[in-house]
């Protein structure tokens, strides 16, 4: 992130959370998703137009935009959840390191596999810590108990959690507060250790320390992971991501680095949603 | 300023409590009858229990004492066979449902239910008659054990598919965004999270059929005897208060009531099971 951007976070809340200018402008990184021309539509009611944007890899990228923009849709189709919503369309094309996964005969367990997701609403499986953190790995058939611990302790660690849960794994998930549960589903999410990062408004419930907690954790994972971000908070998007996508509508209004988009937007619309003005 | 105290105020105060006293009152209405029938069971039947009605077989007419012994083997294999029949069944056909709401055979299933569980239990006594005792040409627990499963079945299918549907969809996102196919997600995140509520309906379930008669009338029979064999009639409580409540002599009426008290001191337990089972699940499932 350069370093205009704490600038644009002054104007909200200030919370602890610090703004680590990564060193320098970050150069050209290689491309995690590419996405073009996507259209998404539930039955005749086409909710996405026309989408084209790069999502580089290893930085955090973030959809902005009033509820409705399409941005949580757009995000959803990056993992092909969408294939669960009967009457949803996808046009255009969407390639992920390359490979086109709406092509047919692409296996979308694979491509889930591959893209983890964390959800607006935290949702632990009924079962222990312990089983929710490794249930990724339980699918594809680990059953060694030393690897499930190891990847257990990897990912609580990731995500922040280990030292808060370390002595009670076998408690049930749907024991620990909010904001633990939420950290247990990126835990969950990192344990199959993903590509990609998908996060849907991942705080939304949570207060603001639970929040803190969660955005220096997508400060710190992006060193390893792609992650795109869904957010309605306009100082988290401007405080976690690298570049911001501002949506509208059902299209893309603007596409750029986060200092830019949120100290010299170049569309009219970009700087009177960033202003306050609607939305 | 004084609030004035119409004639429309106390009519309307007036009419409130009679509403009350009429709820009231129906509350007992609905009471009355269980409270009778437990009375009347228990003061006819507790005098006649002992132990020897535990361990004893039945006396031959005439002969007092004995005991219902082998019923109450009988009834808790006949319920064995039916469970073993229905949950299976019943929870696999209840997960087709809730997987797939929209298919033709899903609703052709979900109508069947609900039919099947109006069909009056003499009926299902007879299908299982026909299907499973002329056959074979002897009545057998297995063909007792049939009726009463089939007599499960729509039950334990209702109340699966009910709290199946109860399960948050965003569970089953979230197996499936971890690369769970669609019968992992289900198996291992939904039914479980299912768990507690399915086993109170199949406690349930069981308890309703446990104290059938009718369908056992012409499939397991009865037996005087000491047999645990599947393949031969088998004595069960309710037949066997049927029977000894309609035979002339006195004693076997005083083993009838001993039976019923024991049939509903069963129900009792099992409901308190279904509580305790239930509890214990979702302590698991929940903070």
């Amino acid at each position: 992130m350069s370093s205009d951007a704490p600038a644009a976070a002054e104007a909200g809340i200030r919370i602890k959370t610090e703004v680590k200018p990564t060193s320098g402008p970050v150069p050209d990184a290689s491309v995690a998703i590419e996405i073009q021309g996507v259209g998404i539509a539930y039955g005749d009611n086409q909710v996405v137009h026309d989408v084209t944007m790069d999502i580089p890899e290893q930085r955090v990228t973030a959809f902005i935009g009033p509820s409705g923009c399409g941005k949580s849709t757009l995000l959803r189709c990056l993992n092909r959840m969408n294939d669960l919503i009967d009457s949803a369309r996808v046009m255009g094309k969407i390639r992920v390191k390359g490979q086109d996964i709406y092509a047919p005969g692409t296996d979308v367990i694979d491509i889930r596999r591959r893209i983890g997701m964390v959800f607006q609403k935290s949702n632990p499986f009924p079962k222990s810590i312990f089983e929710n953190v490794v249930y990724g790995l339980r699918i594809v058939g680990v059953r060694d108990r030393a690897t499930l611990d190891e990847a257990c302790e990897r990912s609580l660690r990731g995500a922040a959690l280990w030292e808060e849960v370390r002595d009670r794994l076998k408690d049930s998930a749907l024991s620990l507060s909010g904001g633990q549960q939420q950290r247990v589903c990126i835990a969950r999410a990192i344990a199959v250790e993903p590509e990609i990062l998908l996060m849907d408004e991942p705080c939304s419930a949570l207060d603001p320390i639970a929040t803190v907690k969660i955005e220096e954790l997508i400060y710190a994972l992006k060193e390893k992971y792609t992650i795109v971000i869904v957010t309605h908070n306009l100082q988290q998007a401007a405080r976690v991501s690298d570049r911001t996508a501002f949506f509208w509508l059902g299209r893309l209004v603007e596409y750029g680095s986060t200092s830019d988009v949120f100290t010299k937007p170049r569309e009219k619309l970009t700087e009177d949603y960033i202003t306050g003005r609607f939305g | 300023m004084a609030i004035q105290i119409t004639a429309h105020d106390r009519r309307r105060k007036v009419l409130s409590r009679l509403v009350e006293v009429a709820c009231a009152g129906s509350v007992m209405l609905a009471l009355a009858p269980l409270a009778l029938v437990l009375y009347f069971v228990l003061s006819q039947g507790l005098p006649a229990l002992s132990l020897a009605f535990f361990t004893n077989m039945p006396k031959p007419v005439g002969e007092p004492g004995g005991g219902m012994a082998n019923a109450m083997i009988g009834t808790l294999i006949l319920l064995g066979l039916a469970g073993a029949l229905a949950v299976p069944v019943g929870i696999a056909c209840a997960v087709y449902l809730a997987e797939y709401p929209k298919r033709r055979l899903a609703q052709a299933a979900t109508f069947a239910a609900d039919i099947l569980n109006g069909v009056p239990s003499i009926v299902i006594g007879i299908f299982a008659y026909v299907i499973a005792v002329l056959p074979f040409r002897r009545f057998s627990a297995l063909a007792g054990g049939f009726a009463l499963g089939v007599m499960m079945i729509p039950i334990v299918v209702r109340t699966t598919e009910e709290l199946l549907a109860l399960v948050p969809p965003s569970l089953r996102e979230g197996a499936l965004a971890l690369g769970a196919t669609r019968g992992r997600a289900t198996w291992s995140v939904i039914l479980p999270a299912a768990l507690p509520g399915i086993v109170t309906g199949v406690l349930v379930a069981l308890a309703r059929v446990a104290g059938e008669t009718a369908p056992l009338l012409f499939t397991s029979f009865n037996n005087q005897f000491w047999s645990v064999r599947l393949d031969k009639p088998i004595a069960s409580l309710t037949v066997q208060i049927f029977t000894y409540a309609i035979a002339p002599y006195e004693d076997w009426h005083r083993q009838a009531w001993a039976g019923a008290s024991v049939l509903i001191g069963a129900m009792l337990v099992f409901s308190v099971l279904a509580r305790t089972v239930t509890r214990r699940l979702e302590r698991m499932h929940r903070p």
